[in-house]
């Protein structure tokens, strides 16, 4: 057997399965309120993003969501993730999404006038359900009953308890990524090789952006010089 | 009431699954189908940072923090690829717009908003 | 103990070696004027040769049962070190490949070959993964620059008025791959939830634990088995192959479809046959459904295609398909009975055979390109004995292997394959193999029917570069030996399932 071969790893201590099962620290009154409004937060927003026409609503709608989940996060004492989440996804990403809309709209209305002006805004957006929508939509909602069946049927396999962390999140956190006392952590390789994709990222937004301009560049030149109607048309379709 | 245990969670998790995986096979804006690529992300996030709580070690938050890091630079790569694509139709379009042609009419259908067959 | 060991900068340094060289090519292109560009080709090389010297090293003091290193996230066995020869060696060929070819389609760039380099390190952490988050993360570095590389066009990409095939091929390969890599993700998540660890070791040991049959647990393989067989390009799952084969240039298809399906082939056998094993018995039948259902899709796919590169996608799909078969074997035998073993003797030889042939034949419509000519329509072949018999004798072999023809090297994997289903009782389903190889041969002569056809008044003869004349040669005769003398492939086969004393073998 080529695996068999790791039942022979001395292996770091299996976790710590006999920890004390501990009330949540959370006054018990106000956690389930808590939870159901970010939860419900969570699951609302994320409806809309995906049935909502517009992508800036979309986007938004998306905004929503993330915070919330970072909401959960919070009350599940992992403030760090909950930091990532708000700084790189909410901002981030979302940033991302909206730039990109933006920018789509720019390039495929400016240079071509496709529609009057009125329509102008996101007409990309425009045959916006695929033609199977019902399939994808009962695929989803299967999905989703299904597993929401299958985690409440087999819930005692996750054991009904919050170990409450020892010492602080975050140093934690930096000692599995970075280590401590010189001692390298435990997911350096990992945390390697995922800067390695992030310079890959990089250089292929370099990429991306050499050949869309090599795309747009031989149009510039060509392109005759609006005429004046023309160029009034379009400031007023910017502004 | 009852109290929040981790199975509150992962049905949170679940419901953000499926959605995303309905938006994913609904909608044909591209920009859309990425959002719903974050939503499964998320859920995938959520699941582990519950399971971190559960077990009472950090190992699923570091999972869900490299979770986040590739999902942002599939997102910048995805990006990329969109703008990369409107950038051909605009260049087709001036190309069109060139030589006198009627059809502007068609124009609309030609962008890359990731339609069906 | 402080600071890393020894060994595991040396288990680092392959990787680190690509590394290098391929930061190095994106300096050094900067400075490189137009027409010596194929230095980056020669620089690319040379980093994969040095990654290989320093996987021989390694090879050299590897202790029986391998060797961990980075706190258990790097497991280096027989079986990582066996695949990374491999990733290397069909990495080298691409290379060497593709210089002509780029000049041609005016894209060369450093670029091309740093992207190809850094996906390699992805690869191989693939390979030697033993955390799932290394391993995931390994996926995506894999992946990403094949997005990027996908991304470029090429000088028919730009001129031609084929932007609704260019964003047909984006949303299947693209969106839909990012689609299943979070589906895959969910269900590591999952498997960390069962297990509390990232450690694959864990994991087994966790899954040996629970119930098989859990509804929990059914969810978690289906949605971690679904992600990987996206990325095998099971039926279902399978549309991105041909349409990143049809769009990319010829050389990206190419290395999309061999080497990338065979780093997704070893993600599939480390997660589903190793982190799996208990659940054997719950996704084999799972899995032979795929096989077969992938089986009669493809071939019925291929039998209609008039695109080489589509018809060669779908033929990689129908190999997928082979080797999914053999799932049936380890489902239901005992571990460690012979035909157990010979089931995953069979991928093992498979992968490498299937990794060469596929390439090989991509390679050889990437000769075709000159001046206007593609070279990837069917018609585009015709005539092509009379104007290059060295470039159709090559693909001849290529096309022999494909089908499995005894001469070349593809008959081997097949054979191991439909003995371990005779050996374990599903007879059936070794002659739904045969039946599909015969079919195979249809669509197969359709590439070689036009090579051999003469043409009225013929071409002009064919200008193939050295590089890719080398190539072309190499990966043919490795097709051959392999296939006439497949002593040395089945050993060291064995060597790396630890089944026999022959340690010899392993260039040692």
């Amino acid at each position: 057997m080529p695996f068999a071969s790791v039942t022979w790893l001395k292996l770091s201590k299996p976790p710590d399965t006999d920890a004390p099962p501990m009330t949540p620290p959370m006054t018990p009154t106000m956690t389930p309120y808590l939870f159901y409004t970010l939860a419900g937060l969570a699951i609302a927003g994320s409806t809309l993003v995906v049935t909502r026409r517009k992508p800036v609503h979309a986007a938004l709608a998306l905004l929503v969501t993330l915070l919330a989940i970072a909401g959960l996060y919070l009350m599940l004492y992992a403030p760090f993730v909950a930091g990532v989440q708000i700084a790189l996804y909410a901002v981030a990403v979302t940033a991302l999404f909206l730039f990109v809309i933006v920018l789509m709209n720019l390039l495929l209305n400016q240079p071509l006038k496709l529609q009057p002006p009125s329509h102008s805004v996101l007409r990309f957006a425009h045959r916006d359900y695929s033609r199977v929508w019902p399939v994808g939509l009962a695929a989803g909602c299967g999905l989703l009953a299904s597993f929401t069946y299958a985690l409440v049927k087999s819930r005692t396999l996750f054991p009904d308890r919050m170990v409450s962390p020892s010492g602080s999140n975050t140093q934690q956190i930096t000692t599995l990524l970075y280590g401590e006392n010189g001692r390298p952590g435990q997911y350096i390789l990992s945390l390697e090789i995922a800067s390695l994709l992030l310079l890959v990222t990089i250089i292929g937004a370099a990429i991306q952006v050499g050949s869309s301009r090599s795309v747009i560049a031989p149009l510039k030149k060509e392109e005759p010089r609006p005429s004046v109607e023309d160029r009034d048309e379009r400031r007023i379709t910017n502004h | 009431m009852l109290p929040i245990t981790t199975v509150h969670y992962l049905v949170v998790a679940a419901a953000l699954f499926g959605i995303g995986v309905s938006g994913v096979l609904t909608r044909r804006s591209p920009v859309i189908v990425l959002m719903s690529i974050e939503l499964i992300l998320n859920a995938v996030n959520l699941n582990l940072v519950a399971f971190s709580r559960m077990w009472g070690n950090p190992q699923g938050q570091v999972f869900a923090i490299f979770v986040t890091v590739a999902a942002a630079s599939q997102a910048v790569v995805a990006v990329g690829v969109l703008i990369v694509l409107a950038c051909g139709v605009v260049a087709r379009g001036a190309a069109r717009n060139r030589e006198p042609s009627p059809n502007h009419a068609s124009l609309p259908n030609g962008l890359p908003n990731g339609d069906a067959e | 103990m402080t600071g890393l060991s020894p060994i595991d900068y040396r288990l680092m340094l392959p990787m680190v070696e690509l590394t290098i060289f391929a930061l190095g090519l994106l300096l050094i292109d900067l400075w490189i004027p137009p027409e010596w560009k194929w230095l980056n080709a020669t620089g690319a090389f040379i980093g994969v040769l040095f990654s290989a010297l320093c996987v021989w090293q390694i090879q050299a003091i590897l202790p029986p049962r391998g060797q961990i290193g980075f706190y258990n996230s790097l497991l280096v066995d027989r079986f990582a070190i066996y695949f990374w020869y491999l990733f290397l060696a069909a990495a080298a060929l691409t290379i060497l490949g593709s210089s002509r070819y780029l000049d041609i389609e005016n894209e060369h760039r450093g670029e091309y070959y740093a992207l190809l380099l850094i996906s390699v390190v992805g690869m191989m952490c693939m390979a030697a993964g033993i955390d799932i988050v290394l391993m995931f993360v390994g996926l995506e570095l894999t992946l990403i620059p094949a997005y990027l590389l996908f991304g470029f066009r090429g000088r028919h990409g730009k001129e031609k008025e084929n932007h609704a095939r260019a964003r047909e091929a984006v949303r299947k390969f693209v969106f839909h791959g990012l689609f299943s890599s979070a589906i895959f993700a969910y269900g590591l998540s999952l498997l960390y939830g069962f297990s509390g660890s990232t450690n694959l070791a864990h994991i087994v040991r966790a899954l040996g634990a629970v119930n098989p049959r859990d509804p929990v647990v059914i969810i978690a393989l289906l949605t971690t088995i679904t992600g990987l067989l996206s990325k095998i390009a099971a039926v279902p799952l399978h549309r991105w192959a041909p349409a990143a084969s049809e769009t990319a240039l010829t050389t990206i298809s190419g290395y999309i479809l061999s080497l990338g399906m065979a780093a997704a082939w070893v993600l599939f056998l480390r997660i589903v046959v190793f982190g799996m094993l208990p659940l054997r018995a719950v996704y084999a039948p799972v899995l032979t459904v795929v096989a077969i259902a992938t089986l009669t899709l493809a071939t019925v796919a291929a039998l209609m295609q008039t695109n080489t590169k589509r018809l060669l996608a779908y033929s990689a799909i129908v190999h997928t398909g082979y080797i999914l078969l053999s799932f049936s074997v380890i489902g239901s035998e005992r571990i460690a009975s012979p035909a157990f073993f010979d089931a995953l003797k069979a991928m093992l030889i498979y992968l490498p055979v299937l990794t060469l042939m596929n390439l090989g034949a991509f390679l050889v419509i990437a000769a075709l390109r000159q001046g206007a000519v593609l070279g990837d329509d069917l018609a585009d072949l015709t005539g092509l004995f009379d104007r290059s018999p060295f470039v159709a004798v090559t693909m001849l072999i290529f096309l022999f292997s494909l089908a499995g023809i005894p001469p070349a090297a593809g008959y081997l994997g097949k054979y191991y394959i439909f003995r371990s289903l005779v050996e374990s009782g599903h007879r059936s389903l070794a002659a739904a193999g045969v039946v599909f190889s015969l079919l195979g041969l249809l669509y197969y002569w359709k590439i070689a029917k036009p090579i051999f056809t003469r043409q009225p008044q013929p071409n002009p003869p064919l200008p193939v570069s050295l590089g890719m004349r080398s190539t072309l040669a190499i990966t043919a005769l490795a097709t051959l030996v392999i296939g006439v003398y497949p002593r040395p492939l089945i050993t060291l086969v064995s060597w790396v399932l630890g089944i026999a004393q022959a340690t010899h073998v392993a260039g040692k």
